[in-house]
């Protein structure tokens, strides 16, 4: 199949003006100068601030809570708890198991249980401190392991499975028969850790109520659509008596993809109050949310030919929920989904089990569910190639699926440029020259992986597009766009811009966008699963081809010329024929206003039908998926067990780069995220469900001086269905990270690290592990050669 | 309570507020400077960071009343000393930051670029691990840094007339140093 044709059928021209250049971001003069306005920067005249009181305790019931003595401190104008708002919400349609405040129980320290709005920060704090509740406290449970086999107490009642969240067992093909026939076989343990997302911007919202009844509400959410419906659902409030917008914001990373707590409250307290409220929650309340990455303890075997194919993966993975369900569900699928390339898989099992506990709650964080089990798979394949003497990269080589195919579990492959995504990292990094050359304590390793563009599994069924946009054409000469996508700075207000451009034939600058604000744009789903940029990209190519079509049509009508002839092109129209017909496009807005009416269109995008046929089958079934190689070098020191990573090389598979200083920043960011992760970052509670560091300090995200050198790739493969066949670039290129740095440490130190993250205490320990080892070895090798006689 | 007269940008404002209120409390919540960003309150991530009297330091554990006398530049401040300077557009720092991509989210980056400017104030020609350094105050979480460094190398070329830095990438797509816009 061709890749998507650019402009339509009709288009007489095939080369890009804006799209695949390196464009400003649309609001990139507004950060530097200091002028976006963030939730936290909006005032409003005579506003409140919020405050939430939080569980001490990890797992406890609420015998009774007294808020009289905060409601008579002066300056308090309002305090709730969960009997304010006790219906039951969650992301995920299916498991609706979070409220605004406890009701009832607690279920990890730092869960939410009232909330105060007070004419400043400091007396809502001073009101906090007079709320007297009552707890009872529960048995805790800190290891996912006993969650697994205790069901008293159970985290959530009335569940029919105790305190497992969710299960997912599915087999393709024979495993055990391809582990009996194979040549080679690796097993492993390995253990995940949690990671957060810390984006700089702490949660904040801010409501606001008319006496008419309508909630206003400005969130720092990158799913504007879902904390829509939840308010409706909570407040039991009508929906279109509620307005969402999300402000400019700063980061998210999954990290702002659920409803939050916030946002209830501030909209309750402000109904109670008639006032504007404001919550902004502290950087250690952001820690506590959490909603990062899944703990994950994941047992492996892959099972090979001795040329080195891949004939059975088999996984079992614990993974470690936290709390409450979150996206659970949509986690536990991932797990074991999203696996089956860029390789082929004959057969392929996977049986994970997501439990609950009382930490923090888990839930998306960048590479969702499918970063874990990469990890483990990608250092077995090292294994195996280690085994049968091959290259680790002609490994790779040797099993990738190919484009145009299905996966083992169904899913459809469209375009994909690994290939070239691993000769670039092979190439850069020095690979052939350098591997095996290093001196001892340097080390390159090499892994790779996919991620999807966006599912076709709407997370609440329906039948609507996933994305929208609507277009409207001023006589100006201005261009509005009216896009709900939530950009949360990887630039989709930006995309939407350059593709408007190109299709209208503007100049860039003359097309604004108006996102995220639920009064006046069509519903996108949100930033998740790194489909914006495919799916609203797709529904502004089709708002804007409606468009062109009128303004050429009327053009073509009034030229008297072909409309073949009519060509929009760099704030101009144009007679393709004859050049002196040349009008300004403001003109040519007017003269299709003039035979069409207002302008204006809309444009929609879904996906097609896609994914296996099981229960559970459209969940990571993506329209497109992108591919990334990663190798990295890493430097071991062995005296004090610090490993250092001098270097990255990562080339990703984006399908065309509509803007690829964009699409670069997107690697690096990934790059950095993953690294950071592997060696620094430890979202860890103690045994009482403490935090260890809730400070950015402490969780120590790395700093310019601790990021690696990065070289990004990009490898375009034109996806036949992707908007001028662009893929997603946010999230994928963050996976392959991690285990390219664990097989890095191998062909550096001779250590198979299976532990997240690699601090120096694990690393003397496998060292000193190995010298025991070879020492035994070499005694007993000594041993034997002396039984033995040989010398 | 406290009346403060600060002087913020170049102009003398008076306002008052808490005896305990931070600069940078000061700054947004009274002044309505709001480019001053708060990501921690307790000086780990550097988002609040503005110049007094030239040198970086973190709003956010600094007292308004301390400010009293110094002279602060906050975000707000670089366009407009740019064009009193004679200058057009805005700071080089800014325009670098914008051309560059560093400004994803763009929470840390006023920060950042106060931090980047007073380090070419001091020193106009720094090395990547001296700009490295000067910036380890300042958390990103979305670039990486990479595009941040890229940036400031951009405005040192520009100033020194340079060759400005050519990251792998732009070597299979030539055509992004067209900034069209
Ligand atoms: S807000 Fe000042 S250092 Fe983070
Ligand atoms: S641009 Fe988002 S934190 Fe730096």
């Amino acid at each position: 199949m061709a890749a998507r044709d650019i402009h339509g059928i009709e288009a007489p021209w095939t080369e890009f003006k804006v799209v695949g250049k390196s464009h400003r971001k649309i609001d990139g003069m507004a950060k530097a100068t200091g002028e976006a306005v963030y939730a936290d920067d909006i005032q409003l005249p005579g506003m409140l601030h919020a405050k939430t009181l939080r569980s001490p305790h990890a797992h406890a019931k609420i015998v009774s809570i007294d808020t009289s003595k905060a409601e008579a401190l002066p300056g308090v104008h309002a305090v709730i708890t969960g009997k304010d708002m006790p219906i039951q919400y969650g992301v995920i349609p299916w498991t609706p198991d979070e409220t605004a405040l406890a009701v009832d129980k607690v279920r990890f320290i730092g869960d939410e249980v009232a909330a105060v709005a007070a004419i400043d920060e400091d007396t809502a704090n001073a009101a906090l401190e007079l709320i007297e509740v009552v707890y009872e406290e529960l048995h805790a449970y800190m290891d996912p392991r006993e969650s697994l086999e205790r069901d008293e107490p159970q985290i959530h009642p009335n569940r029919k499975n105790n305190n497992v969240s969710k299960h997912v067992e599915l087999e393709f093909g024979d495993v055990d028969g391809a582990r009996k026939a194979s040549d080679v076989v690796v097993e492993g343990h390995y253990e995940f850790h949690g990671s957060t997302h810390t984006a700089i911007e702490p949660h904040c919202a801010v409501a606001k109520v008319s006496p008419e009844g309508v909630l206003t509400i400005w969130s720092a959410t990158q799913i504007s659509h879902y904390v829509h419906r939840a308010l409706a659902r909570v407040l039991e409030w009508e929906p279109q008596k509620i307005r969402v917008i999300q402000p400019c914001i700063g980061g998210a990373f999954g990290g702002k993809s659920d409803p939050f707590s916030l946002e209830f409250c501030v909209a309750k307290l402000s109904q109670l109050t008639g006032r504007p409220v404001k919550m902004l929650w502290t950087r250690e309340e952001v820690f506590y949310a959490h909603r990062g990455r899944h703990p994950m303890s994941l047992d492996y075997t892959t099972s090979a030919t001795k040329d080195g194919k891949i004939t059975g993966v088999d996984a079992k993975i614990l993974i470690d929920g936290g709390s409450y369900s979150s996206f659970g569900l949509v986690t536990t699928y991932y797990s074991g989904q999203l696996l089956t390339g860029p390789y082929d898989f004959p057969s392929y099992r996977y049986d994970s089990t997501r439990v609950f506990t009382n930490k923090p709650p888990c839930g998306p964080k960048r590479g969702h569910g499918s970063v874990q089990p990469r990890f483990a798979f990608e250092c077995q394949l090292d294994e195996v190639a280690e085994k049968l003497g091959m290259d680790p990269i002609e490994i790779r080589r040797k099993n990738f699926h190919g484009e145009h195919t299905k996966t083992v579990n169904g899913q459809r492959i469209t375009s994909s440029g690994f290939m070239e995504c691993l000769d670039k990292v092979e190439k850069g990094s020095g690979w052939t020259e350098r591997r095996g050359k290093l001196p001892f304590g340097r080390g390159l390793g090499v892994a790779g992986s996919m991620y999807i563009s966006g599912t076709n599994y709407p997370i609440y069924p329906n039948e609507m597009p996933q994305a929208g946009i609507q277009l409207k054409v001023d006589r100006s000469g201005l261009v509005t766009v009216f896009s709900g996508a939530n950009d949360i700075g990887q630039g989709s207000n930006s995309v939407v811009r350059y593709i408007v451009a190109e299709e209208l034939g503007m100049d860039a600058a003359d097309v604004r966008v108006i996102a995220a604000d639920s009064d006046l744009c069509p519903v996108d789903l949100g930033a998740y699963s790194s489909r914006v940029t495919f799916m609203v990209g797709n529904a502004t190519i089709d708002a804007a081809r409606k468009l062109r079509k009128k303004i050429v049509t009327a053009l073509a009508e009034k030229w008297e010329v072909p409309e073949a002839r009519v060509r929009l092109i760099e704030g101009r129209a144009i007679d393709l024929e004859d050049t002196e017909r040349s009008i300004p496009s403001r003109e040519a807005f007017e003269i299709a206003e003039a035979r069409f009416d207002t302008l204006g269109s809309t444009g929609a995008y879904n996906t097609p039908t896609l994914g296996g046929d099981y229960r559970g089958g459209t969940i990571g079934a993506s329209p497109a998926y992108s591919f990334t190689a990663h190798i990295v070098e890493v430097d071991v020191d062995e005296e004090t067990g610090r490993i250092t990573v001098p270097k990255v090389w990562c080339a990703h598979d984006c399908g065309r780069a509509l803007n690829p200083r964009l699409v670069a920043g997107q690697i690096e960011g990934s790059v950095y995220m993953g690294i950071a992760e592997t060696l620094l970052e430890d979202h860890k509670v103690n045994r009482f469900g403490l935090h260890s560091g809730p400070s950015l300090l402490d969780y120590r995200i790395p700093t310019a001086i601790d990021t690696p050198e990065i070289e990004a790739y990009i490898v375009e493969s034109l996806d036949p269905e992707g908007p001028y066949g662009a893929k997603e670039a946010g999230e994928g290129p963050l996976h392959s990270a991690i285990p390219a740095l664990a097989n890095a440490v191998y062909d550096a130190v001779g250590i198979r690290l299976r532990e997240l993250p690699f601090t120096p205490a694990k690393v003397l320990k496998a060292l000193r592990e190995k010298r025991e080892q070879e020492s035994k070895a070499g005694g007993a090798a000594a041993a034997m050669d002396r039984h033995l006689g040989t010398h | 309570m406290r009346v403060l007269t600060l002087d913020v940008n170049g102009d003398r404002l008076e306002t008052a507020a808490p005896d305990h209120w931070t600069l940078l409390e000061v700054l947004r919540y009274k002044l309505g400077l709001t480019g001053s960003k708060q990501g921690c309150d307790k000086g780990d991530c550097g988002a609040c960071t503005v110049l007094v009297d030239g040198k970086p330091v973190l709003a956010c554990l600094t007292l308004a009343a301390e400010a009293v006398g110094s002279k602060v530049t906050t975000i707000e401040g670089l366009r407009p000393a740019h064009l009193e300077g004679g200058g057009t557009g805005v700071d080089p720092v800014q325009d670098a930051f914008d051309r560059c991509g560093a400004l994803q989210c763009g929470f840390c980056q006023p920060g950042m670029m106060l931090t980047a400017r007073a380090l070419l104030n001091e020193n106009p020609n720094p090395d990547r691990t001296e700009i490295q350094k000067a910036l380890s105050g300042n958390l990103c979480r979305c670039t990486g840094y990479t595009q941040i460094l890229e940036a400031v190398e951009t405005a040192i070329a520009e100033s020194t007339e340079s060759e400005p830095p050519r990251p792998a990438w732009t070597q299979d797509h030539p055509h992004v140093r067209e900034d069209a816009l």
